[in-house]
């Protein structure tokens, strides 16, 4: 241990840390002016059009120089370190996991053989920050916000993990990397490429329960209940303001993020071109990576414009009643699948 | 002081106040409720944070034409129709005959008010649940509607457009052409409505089964309009107890029939006000059909009214239900006493009733079906 301590190159570290603080942070700049476009657009309306200039482009920044500036305030009755602490142990999380997300054919973060594994433990501290959010606000209708998003992000978790795994009985391999490349060159029905989603009809479904989960996972409507606006307020965000509620917002979009992220790499052959050879490289890996994984957040924003919201109740009943044992026969079948092709 | 809370007894429970900032209490209502994890105990509505002394205003005011601004502000949302109420009450006093093309445009206002009104109350409803587009899509239809009353009245929202004896001036030429133009273009996009909202599932889910109002429960506490008749009660002054022109229309009451869940539930009050749209719809273009082109659109009156001594209860149907005015004269220049009966303090005064049992996120739902305006519950 102490000798692999002292082999790590501080240099390294900083760069392997910095790469996807500046992907997250100018990602999260972007989508949320996207988010308001996309509302603005799918509600037959214009959004932000004034800062900028061009289609109000820098809304996102005069935002955050807002949020900068304002008064730091901190309820008087609250728990002051828990309070001041979860904003930036959630943000935290979601930055941790994207150190084994492959973004580019030649870039990971950290190469590990248990990458899958080490995602989703490390998005799980998530669920943690929320209830330390909610219970240290001394607020009620934190309190019940952060309960919520406790039982929501706890159960949807397990279809999560399950869909998870039906990937990785396909491909016998944790580690995100060894997924992806398993996935290249354009082999389906002669034209279609090696994606998993193709390779394997119990793995589109799989990737519907996914999607449906990580939209729970990430709270987005229709299953956005801890921070469900015309029910509680604003949730367990309710007290807070300022820096500390713009990291909220910052983990949140990051989060929608990596989950997206984790689908792209998972079904849709991560940095793999979808035209083979054509397109491909360090940099166009890149850019197919994070077209598709914007692709999904793109779904999730149009998907939040166009339903309502699920009730408490009935969001339990879809994820222990219908997706965890949908998922769990789908394990079966699609390992039984693996054995007989 | 902060109150723990344990597992048994009393100390299980937890009060928490919903509202009056709450974003979904539709304005400046106070809901207390006593909560059980989410399973919501009592509810307690508290009201009056928008009270504005109507009814002592009325009496003040040393003339019965000056009342009609604050009948404007009772129910902002739906201001022609508390306009039209009143100004009834008061000619029915003076046993005044208004011109027959007062009478129609009255009743074109009335009705383009009413789906104006619904608009606003279907889409908030779907605000409620998470829905934001919907409610958004009818405010491009709102606007339609307010639009031509600005061009009419000057104003957008309380308009002082009808007065004692006629209307305060005469629609603008092209009224009848955007009216009509109004008509067509609004018929799809109910349709369209249906396919974003009604008929979706996650809608349906929420708001069928939820808060249901038995139709003895609902006579007992006097509902009306769209509540009463989502419980699947016809009862529609319109058609009961014609007021203005409304016998020589031809429109059906739409009625709950529990079709999605029970009948009375929040989905079933829904649909009334759906279904309602299209009938004053019908009504609007038969009232264009109608509608004389040329005429006074003010009878004759002394310039102050002095009605004679004596009282009167008129009542007329809102987009909320029934609204009465209670007027008495003591043949002075303003009334002795003007008692407005609103429609929303009624409805709201059910909820407890309807709520027991129900989640945070039903009581949400039920507030949003029963379409309550604050100003109107505390006048």
């Amino acid at each position: 241990m102490t000798q692999y301590l002292l082999n790590i190159n501080p240099i390294a570290i900083l760069v392997h840390a910095a790469i996807p603080l500046t992907i997250i942070l100018v990602y999260a700049l972007v989508a949320i002016w996207a988010e308001r476009k996309v509302a603005g657009f799918i509600q037959d309306r214009l959004g932000p059009m004034r800062v900028g200039g061009w289609h109000g482009w820098a809304q996102s920044i005069a935002d955050l120089l807002k949020l900068i500036q304002k008064e730091d305030i901190i309820p008087a009755d609250s728990s002051r370190f828990l309070f001041k602490f979860a904003p930036f142990m959630m943000f935290a999380a979601s930055y941790a996991a994207f150190a084994v997300i492959p973004f580019s054919s030649s870039y990971i973060g950290s190469n590990i053989n248990i990458g899958v594994f080490y995602l989703l433990a490390v998005t799980s501290v998530l669920t943690l920050s929320i209830i330390m959010a909610g219970w240290a606000s001394n607020n009620k209708w934190s309190l019940l916000g952060g309960m919520r998003s406790a039982a929501q992000l706890v159960s949807y978790e397990v279809p999560t993990i399950a869909t998870v795994l039906t990937v990785i009985v396909v491909t016998g391999s944790l580690n995100l990397m060894t997924i992806t490349e398993m996935q290249s060159g354009n082999d389906i029905l002669g034209f279609l490429p090696n994606w998993l989603i193709f390779q394997n009809p119990f793995l589109l479904v799989a990737f519907v329960i996914f999607f449906i989960s990580i939209l729970a996972e990430s709270h987005r409507v229709p299953f956005d209940l801890p921070e469900s606006e015309s029910e509680l307020v604003a949730g367990y965000q309710t007290e807070y303001s300022g820096m500390r509620w713009a990291m909220f917002m910052l983990a949140e979009y990051a989060d929608m993020l990596l989950l997206s992220l984790l689908g792209a790499t998972l079904f849709f052959g991560g940095w793999n071109s979808p035209f083979g050879e054509f397109m491909s490289g360090p940099f166009w890996s890149f850019f197919w990576f994070m077209l598709k994984g914007l692709l999904l957040v793109f779904v999730m924003m149009w998907i939040r414009w166009t339903l309502p919201r699920y009730r408490v109740d009935q969001l339990m009943y879809i994820c222990w009643s219908i997706l965890i044992p949908l998922s769990f026969i789908n394990l079966v079948l699609v390992a039984l699948w693996e054995v007989i092709f | 002081m902060i109150e723990a809370i344990t597992d048994s007894g009393e100390r299980r429970e937890m009060t928490i106040n919903m509202g009056p900032q709450h974003p979904s209490t539709h304005g400046v209502l106070r809901l207390e409720l006593v909560l059980d994890g989410e399973v919501v105990k009592h509810v307690k509505p508290h009201i009056g944070y928008l009270h504005r002394c109507f009814e002592k205003y009325a009496e003040q005011m040393d003339d019965y034409a000056k009342v009609i601004p604050y009948t404007d502000r009772m129910d902002y949302v739906s201001a022609m129709n508390q306009e039209h109420g009143y100004v009834l009450a008061v000619e029915r006093m003076l046993e005044l005959e208004v011109p027959e093309r007062v009478e129609y445009i009255r009743v074109i206002m009335a009705e383009l008010q009413r789906i104006a009104s619904h608009l606003l109350g279907i889409g908030a409803f779907g605000l409620d649940l998470g829905a934001f587009t919907p409610f958004l899509y009818l405010f491009i239809e709102r606007e339609k509607i307010l639009d031509i009353f600005e061009k009419a009245s000057g104003a957008r929202l309380l308009y002082n457009y009808m007065a004692v004896a006629g209307l305060m001036r005469d629609v603008h030429p092209e009224f009848k052409d955007e009216v009509a133009d109004f008509v067509k273009t609004f018929r799809p996009k109910i349709k369209e409505l249906d396919d974003l909202l009604s008929y979706n599932k996650i809608f349906v889910r929420r708001t069928a089964n939820i808060g249901v109002l038995p139709v003895k429960v609902a006579l007992n506490y006097a509902a009306s309009g769209p509540v009463l008749r989502g419980s699947g009660f016809k009862w529609d002054l319109r058609k009961n107890d014609p007021y203005s022109i409304y016998d020589r229309f031809d429109f059906d009451i739409p009625v709950g029939s529990g079709e999605m869940g029970s009948l009375g539930d929040c989905w079933d009050r829904y649909i009334v006000r759906v279904k309602e749209m299209e009938q004053s719809l019908r009504i609007i273009e038969q009232a264009l059909d109608g509608m004389p082109d040329e005429g006074d659109v003010m009878a004759a009156i002394p310039k102050r009214i002095r009605p004679k001594e004596g009282e009167l209860y008129v009542r007329t149907e809102s987009p909320r239900g029934e609204l009465g005015y209670y007027i008495v004269s003591d043949k002075s220049a303003s009334p002795f006493r003007v008692k407005a009966r609103a429609p929303s303090f009624v409805h709201l005064s059910m909820l407890p009733a309807i709520s027991k049992g129900a989640l945070i996120a039903d009581i949400v739902a039920i507030v949003g079906s029963i379409d309550i305006v604050l100003g109107e519950v505390d006048r």
